[in-house]
């Protein structure tokens, strides 16, 4: 393979592995956040949530900030397409997260307001939890594009069938990341509730699992004849049986890994099936956005591998530090500041 | 209206009101780390105190700067994604590198600041201070360095009407990047010393944590006076470059008609581009040559050197240019005034002068603001300098209403995020550290 090709491979799966990253990470603080209000009603139990959050989620979203970047370094014509055609949608998205960062620390000195800002953190946890799987459902599937790669549809275009499903599946995934992160950082009545939404999205998780099987098969051509897929598959369904378990057994660090272990499969899946376009054209597979026809130059591929090769051990070493620090079950009345 | 008018005010406001933040953390950290320093050396718990009371300040100005900062990560992509395709190859590259080099550093550390103080030792603390610090810095470079690209770009070629890069060293480090990353970071200084001075002094007038303020208002405004004498300097060095590299905005900003030889310095005027006439001009003769090329007889080309529809406009350049001008020579009055009070020792009982510190809070973001579009509008009508026009870079495939639409939105989003976070920050004041006071003088 020549080089600018190799690299044009290595830098779908590197953003594939910056997604990994984010859902992960952000996911539960993004599930947590989604479930507030069904998680608990008790003041102080809320206090142990945001508790349980507030140390690390900006350094998770910022896994968004960096796939984002290095999108827009590595693939500058998807990142152009997907975020000027998606437009209405992704806005829809950043207000939320706006919001969502705001509420955080708002909240926490404005007590009079606080219940408004807890609404806005919820809401804006909960709309890019499904916005974000929509986007990712309507690239794969594809999307009407125009001969200079721009996005020949409108807002609707994005609301099928196939989209919506992947965009609740993930809200699914996402909560059930919460909640299990929830389980294994709370104690007591936070955490049996914690548990028991958890057993429940493990069901939805289940339907919504069978449901985009069912609609990939249709609506994606050639997705069943992808091994890798298989594979990935299989290795949700063996988190998935061995999650039942874990949630049963209340052993929570691993309910959390197998959640977090499901979102690779995921995308493993997502990677398998799509590889090696970026947005697939629906009028014309000519059309289509492909490592190849939309990558920045191999230069530019291989300078962005340095920073990435460099930079991301270092990344990985101190955000497990970070956990490290505030490791163990979150309790109320321990002090912030 | 127009589409490209719409997505450049969207870019504008979004990026002026994020642009609040960032400054405002650089002075603090540094402000921050020199306290945590102090109190790892000498185990005074007052340190502590006053570094506990920064950092949550900090905390609130971070998270503003992150929630607008998220917006124009995507910004480009929206609103610009003709911009995308033809300079992505050059551009993208910085922005995931502040991720990954200084964003994540900012973000993982700053928790440990604020919710880590009994749970780490000592010196791991301090550490945490230090790399805060460090990131917050280090992503400033990464952002000047993307913006200073489109000032005076390097190191690509043209290749099918796209820029591709050839050298990344030369691109990273092009001719504007040193001295604009230099000239912003002292404006950061100012801001944040600016900010904590201005604390200081209201608490020196209410007589509330006496002790602790005098020791805020000593340390913040050294770095007041400093950095104020040294943005000369730098401003200085900056405008050389600014001459040298884009000439055509340096005629902008003196609204310099014809070209001239012993090209004077405008100390007011109000300038009509369209008739290119300057009203009520005021100037120093030839003091523009002496300051560009330090001869007063030398030649400085005016906007008739360059084609009609390569001058950038020449109103708001100008004025705002001037405007940051005379704010910075405002700092440095202001700052020396409070260096002499000191020197004299009547500092402490100047309540008039408190009074301009709070009064002076707010003034260095208007100077950043207006050095800012100055820099940007005197880049006009190019995006990225000689290589792409503003009006070839937008978002080909999305309306004008839905610009206008989201345009209002982030009105009114960033209108109550303003009003909150200045209430919140407000209070936060008021309440003043959290330990109490131990017989402060």
């Amino acid at each position: 393979m020549e080089t600018w090709d190799l690299l044009r491979n290595i830098w779908f799966i590197l953003i594939g592995v910056l997604f990994v990253g984010y859902s992960i990470l952000d996911g539960f603080d993004l599930g947590i956040g989604s479930l507030f209000p069904f998680l608990t009603r008790r003041k102080g139990d809320k206090e142990t949530l945001y508790k349980v959050i507030a140390p690390v989620w900006d350094g998770n979203e910022v896994w968004l900030l960096t796939g984002g970047g290095a999108l827009f370094a590595a693939f500058p014509h998807a990142y152009a397409t997907v975020f000027s055609g998606f437009y209405l949608a992704l806005m829809l998205a950043l207000f939320a997260l706006i919001f969502r960062a705001v509420s955080l620390e708002f909240r926490a000195h404005d007590l009079k307001r606080q219940r408004l800002w807890d609404g806005a953190f919820f809401v804006g946890s909960l709309l890019p939890s499904l916005l974000f799987g929509v986007a990712l459902g309507n690239v794969i599937q594809g999307i009407p594009l125009y001969t200079n790669m721009d996005y020949a549809g409108n807002f609707f275009t994005l609301l099928r069938p196939f989209p919506l499903v992947i965009g609740f599946f993930g809200l699914t995934a996402i909560l059930l990341q919460g909640s299990s992160y929830a389980t294994m950082k709370t104690e007591g009545k936070i955490q049996e509730k914690s548990i028991k939404i958890a057993q429940k999205l493990w069901v939805a998780y289940g339907v919504f699992m069978v449901l985009s099987f069912v609609f990939s098969i249709i609506y994606i051509p050639g997705a069943s004849k992808k091994v890798l897929a298989w594979v990935f598959t299989g290795i949700i369904v063996v988190c998935l049986i061995l999650m039942k378990f874990a949630l049963k057994k209340k052993k929570d660090g691993l309910a959390f890994l197998l959640s977090s272990l499901s979102f690779c499969g995921l995308w493993g899946i997502a990677g398998a099936i799509h590889f090696p376009n970026l947005v697939k054209a629906s009028n014309d597979s000519a059309l289509s956005l492909t490592i190849y026809n939309s990558s920045s130059s191999e230069l530019t591929l291989r300078v962005i591998l340095i920073i990435a090769l460099v930079g991301m051990p270092i990344v990985i070493a101190y955000t497990t530090y970070l956990y490290k620090v505030f490791k163990g079950k979150t309790r109320e009345e321990e002090k912030a500041y | 209206m127009d589409a490209v008018l719409l997505a450049r005010i969207q870019f504008g406001f979004t990026a002026g009101f994020h642009f609040l933040f960032p400054p405002t953390t650089f002075g603090l950290t540094f402000i921050i780390l020199f306290f945590e320093s102090l109190y790892l050396k000498t185990k005074d718990e007052i340190y502590k105190n006053i570094s506990n009371f920064l950092i949550k300040i900090l905390g609130v100005v971070f998270i503003m700067g992150v929630a607008t900062g998220i917006v124009l990560e995507f910004a480009f992509g929206n609103n610009w994604s003709n911009y995308s395709r033809m300079v992505g190859d050059i551009f993208g590259a910085p922005l995931a590198a502040e991720g990954v080099f200084s964003f994540f550093l900012e973000s993982v550390f700053l928790g440990v600041l604020i919710f880590g103080r009994n749970r780490v030792s000592q010196k791991a603390y301090w550490f945490s201070s230090f790399l805060v610090f460090f990131a917050s810095h280090l992503s400033g470079l990464w952002i000047i360095i993307a913006n200073s690209w489109m000032q005076t770009p390097a190191g690509y070629r043209i290749e099918g009407g796209r820029a591709v890069l050839t050298n990344f060293l030369q691109a990273a480090f092009n001719p504007s990047t040193l001295n604009r990353y230099l000239h912003v970071l002292l404006a950061g200084w100012i801001t944040g010393s600016a900010l904590v001075a201005g604390i200081a002094a209201w608490y020196l007038i209410k007589n509330r944590h006496k002790g602790r303020a005098k020791l805020l208002l000593k340390v913040s405004l050294i770095i007041f006076f400093t950095t104020s004498i040294l943005q000369i300097f730098s401003g200085h060095a900056h405008s050389i470059q600014v001459a040298e590299t884009q000439p055509e905005k340096m005629a902008a900003f003196e609204a310099l008609w014809e070209t001239e030889e012993g090209a004077p310095f405008a100390l007011f005027g109000i300038p009509d581009g369209s008739k290119q006439i300057t009203y009520f001009s005021v100037k120093i003769p030839k003091f523009l040559s002496f300051l560009i090329h330090f001869d007063p007889n030398a030649r400085v080309p005016g906007l008739n050197e360059f084609p009609k529809d390569e001058q950038p406009p020449v109103f708001l350049p100008f004025t705002s240019y001037h405007i940051m001008i005379l704010l910075g020579s405002l700092f440095i009055l202001l700052s020396l005034v409070g260096i002499f009070l000191f020197v004299r020792k009547k500092i402490w009982d100047s309540k008039w002068y408190h009074k301009l510190l709070i009064f002076a809070i707010p003034l260095p973001h208007f100077a950043n603001e207006f050095g800012w579009i100055a820099a940007e509008v005197g880049r006009q009508p190019w995006a990225v300098y000689k290589v792409l026009r503003t009006a070839d870079a937008a978002s080909p495939v999305v309306p004008a209403g839905n610009i206008l639409f989201t345009l209002i939105m982030f009105f009114f989003i960033y209108a109550l995020i303003a009003v909150v976070g200045v209430t919140i920050l407000l209070k936060m004041v008021k309440k003043g550290p959290q330990e109490p006071e131990k017989a402060e003088n």
